[in-house]
């Protein structure tokens, strides 16, 4: 297991927003984790990365405990993300967004800086270069010199893809890389998640509401619900777990016991 | 889209109209006009001496920053800039030490004003206390050299004025320091809060600094330090001058006294100069863009792996520093200082430097305290004199109760204003900044608003039949 989580628990106020979850993830995996609106996906997310510090629980990376750690050493742990709503520099350069990706790899001092030895200028040259191809990996060549905040809605979730793959992690986190994109978008953000395992070797994970996404691309799926972890497995065994029907569409129509009809139901 | 391309466009239009030779030899002909004029023209009573004197001088400060805008090489423009500012400048400095003395207030507020500009245009960091770390350089370089009965005088701890460079980077650390001390407690506050703190915080120095002086008079209160120190004037800068005022016929009463304010020229326009160097370095490197990222999206940054306090901290210890040093300049040129030269209209005036001129850009930052100090020593003066001048002549009577001079905070009241009505970006803007106000009138939407899915889309139309 590339990162194992165990016995997870927050609670914000009287609200219990994740309650005992625990999830291992394969090396060289793309997983989702899904659940309705309000089962703490995203928090757990926020709890990974050290946004959040969790109640009780552990979090084990790579054989380290992630525990207490601040999200930028989470970063440079090995886990990078992406977030729900889009969370770029706006008024930074794309290319200068995704150069900021790479802050936890890079030899940073103030006397380096001023000073400008030669080793400066090959880093910066190093950065810049990264940077470029990085952008061409996620299909935006060109577009570096633009304003982030200019670009259309697919090329900033591009963006933020690129800018999270600058710090050589080893776990990417996507938190719904899709939403608010249309069918054909969604193909091709599939298929840019599967080169990031294939060719770039980064273990995927992604929070997802888009179905097709989530089917079509996931070997191993967890479903949250209220805080908990109700089911996991392969998109097969989730498509037909009870649980998870009725976690999405409520007792009556899980109980009928098809799928069916509980399609029926809720278009009714 | 069209708003983006057609924007640079518009830009490089401007840029190209700089550029032209008749634009570059107009700006040459008015600077050679303007310094002539003011090396020259010595009739003061003349009735409209004031007016043209008004218009002479913004002109004679500004054209060196035109020289570095304009599209000529590098080393024609290095050329240029050391004859306006290591030729020209001098001569008329010793025929008239006014301008010299504009020269030094320009140089030292345009180095304040870049310390700031790392916090407020780089980092985003609104700090309203800037004055503070402006004042521990100065008190530091003062509290060593002034003859005043303080705790340092009486056991003999003080120093002799060969000290002076290796004060400045003593109030480089100094300075440092204290902007670390300061950074420590308002590391989780933003915005509003921040401001709020900072403004606390620059008072808090000047209280401390108004009332070390019982039970042990650390800094003599609120009399103030006279007497501070100055460098040992070199020899060569007293034979600068009279070679000068021999060579132009010029009557220098006192060469001790202006060779004096041209070694603070020199040191003023090298500390600014050094600082212009460290502040275009810091933005052009990763910390530089780490501070960008920062001021953009405090959570974004630190999820990509941007050690906040670290970098927070850093933005404030290195505007701390250039404050610190210009602070022991500012003591030693003046000669005295008390709390109220720190005061809280100094931090704002700072701010509206960096703010005229256009956050985060150098040489906007530059521009701006340029005009805020000019339009203070010199313009309203001058239009009190013009007024004065009219009422002497019998042309027009304006009450003395109406001189422009007395209104200088009205004026750049109104400065301000009309810049957030007309240019909110400032002068010069930072390009980036540019672009962003201009996406932001054209297209309203330009971030789309984040909409989930809903999630009945789990089961998917399809699954039915494929089951």
């Amino acid at each position: 297991m590339l990162l194992e989580v165990n016995n997870l628990v927050k609670s914000f106020g009287g609200i219990r927003a994740v309650r005992d979850v625990s999830i291992g993830i394969q090396e060289n995996s793309i997983s989702a984790i899904i659940g309705p609106n309000g089962a703490g996906k995203t928090t757990f997310f926020n709890l990974l990365t050290g946004i959040y510090k969790p109640d009780s629980g552990t979090v084990t990376f790579d054989g380290k405990s992630l525990l207490g750690l601040r999200p930028d050493q989470v970063n440079k742990a090995g886990i990078s993300r992406t977030f729900q709503s889009i969370r770029l520099f706006g008024n930074m350069t794309v290319l200068e967004n995704v150069m900021v990706g790479m802050h936890t790899r890079l030899n940073i001092s103030l006397w380096r800086t001023i000073i400008r030895p030669p080793s400066f200028g090959r880093q910066e040259e190093h950065v810049r270069q990264r940077a470029t191809d990085l952008l061409r990996f996620v299909g935006l060549a060109g577009k570096g010199d633009e304003l982030s905040r200019n670009l259309p809605y697919g090329d900033q979730r591009r963006i933020e893809i690129a800018r999270a793959l600058a710090s050589d992690p080893k776990l990417i986190l996507l938190d719904e890389p899709t939403a608010g994109m249309n069918p054909q978008e969604s193909e091709e953000a599939m298929s840019l998640f599967r080169k990031i395992r294939d060719e770039v070797g980064v273990t995927v994970v992604l929070i997802e509401h888009d179905m097709r996404v989530v089917m079509g691309i996931s070997e191993h799926i967890d479903v949250l619900d209220y805080g908990q972890k109700i089911a996991e497995g392969t998109p097969d065994e989730i498509r037909s777990n009870p649980q998870v029907i009725e976690a999405y569409l409520g007792k009556r129509a899980s109980g009928t016991g098809s799928n069916a009809e509980a399609n029926d139901d809720s278009a009714a | 889209m069209t708003t983006i391309t057609a924007r640079p466009q518009q830009a490089a239009n401007w840029k190209d109209q700089l550029n032209r030779p008749s634009v570059a030899l107009i700006v040459g002909l008015a600077y050679i006009v303007c310094a002539v004029f003011l090396a020259e023209v010595t009739d003061r009573s003349s009735l409209w001496y004031p007016l043209a004197n008004m218009i002479a001088v913004p002109i004679f400060f500004i054209a060196p920053l035109v020289v570095v805008s304009l599209n000529i090489t590098r080393w024609l423009k290095i050329a240029l800039l050391v004859i306006m500012l290591g030729l020209i400048m001098p001569i008329i400095g010793v025929a008239n030490p006014t301008y010299l003395e504009i020269a030094i207030q320009v140089s030292i507020f345009a180095g304040l004003a870049l310390g700031l500009n790392i916090v407020v245009g780089f980092a985003g960091l609104l700090d309203l206390g800037y004055v503070a770390f402006f004042a521990v350089g100065a008190y530091l370089w003062a509290v060593f050299t002034s003859p005043v009965d303080t705790v340092f005088m009486i056991n003999g701890w003080t120093l002799p004025g060969e000290a002076f460079f290796i004060m400045i980077a003593i109030g480089v650390f100094g300075a440092a320091f204290v902007g670390i001390l300061l950074g420590l407690p308002v590391l989780r506050l933003r915005g509003d809060y921040l401001a709020i703190v900072t403004l606390g915080f620059g008072e808090v120095v000047r209280m401390l600094v108004r009332n070390l002086d019982s039970p042990i008079n650390f800094t003599n209160g609120a009399q103030g330090l006279y007497g501070v120190g100055s460098p040992p004037l070199p020899g060569f800068a007293i034979g600068f001058t009279t070679t000068i005022a021999s060579a132009f016929g010029i009557r220098v009463d006192n060469p001790d006294a202006i060779a004096g304010q041209l070694m603070f020229y020199v040191i003023a326009i090298i500390t600014l100069l050094v600082i212009i160097l460290v502040c275009s370095r810091l933005k052009d490197s990763p910390i530089g863009r780490a501070w960008t990222a920062i001021r953009e999206d405090e959570v974004a940054a630190l999820a990509m792996g941007v050690p906040l306090v670290r970098m927070k901290l850093l933005a404030f210890a290195s505007g701390a520093a250039f404050a610190g040093a210009i602070g022991v300049i500012y003591a030693s040129k003046q000669t005295f200082i008390d709390p109220e030269s720190f005061v809280l209209l100094q931090s704002i005036s700072i701010l509206a430097m960096v703010i005229v001129g256009g956050m985060g850009n150098i040489k906007g930052v530059i521009l701006g305290a340029m005009i805020i100090t000019i339009v203070d020593l010199s313009t309203l003066s001058n239009l009190s004199l013009q007024f004065n001048n009219f009422r002497n002549a019998g042309m027009l009577d304006i009450p003395p109760a109406l001189e422009p001079a007395k209104y200088q905070p009205l004026v750049f009241g109104l400065i301000l204003v009309l810049m957030m009505l007309f240019r909110p970006a400032g002068l010069l803007p930072e390009k980036s900044r540019k672009l962003e106000l201009q996406a932001e009138k054209e297209d309203p939407l330009a971030l789309p608003t984040e909409e989930p899915l809903e999630d009945a889309v789990l089961v998917d139309t399809s699954t039915p039949e494929e089951r």
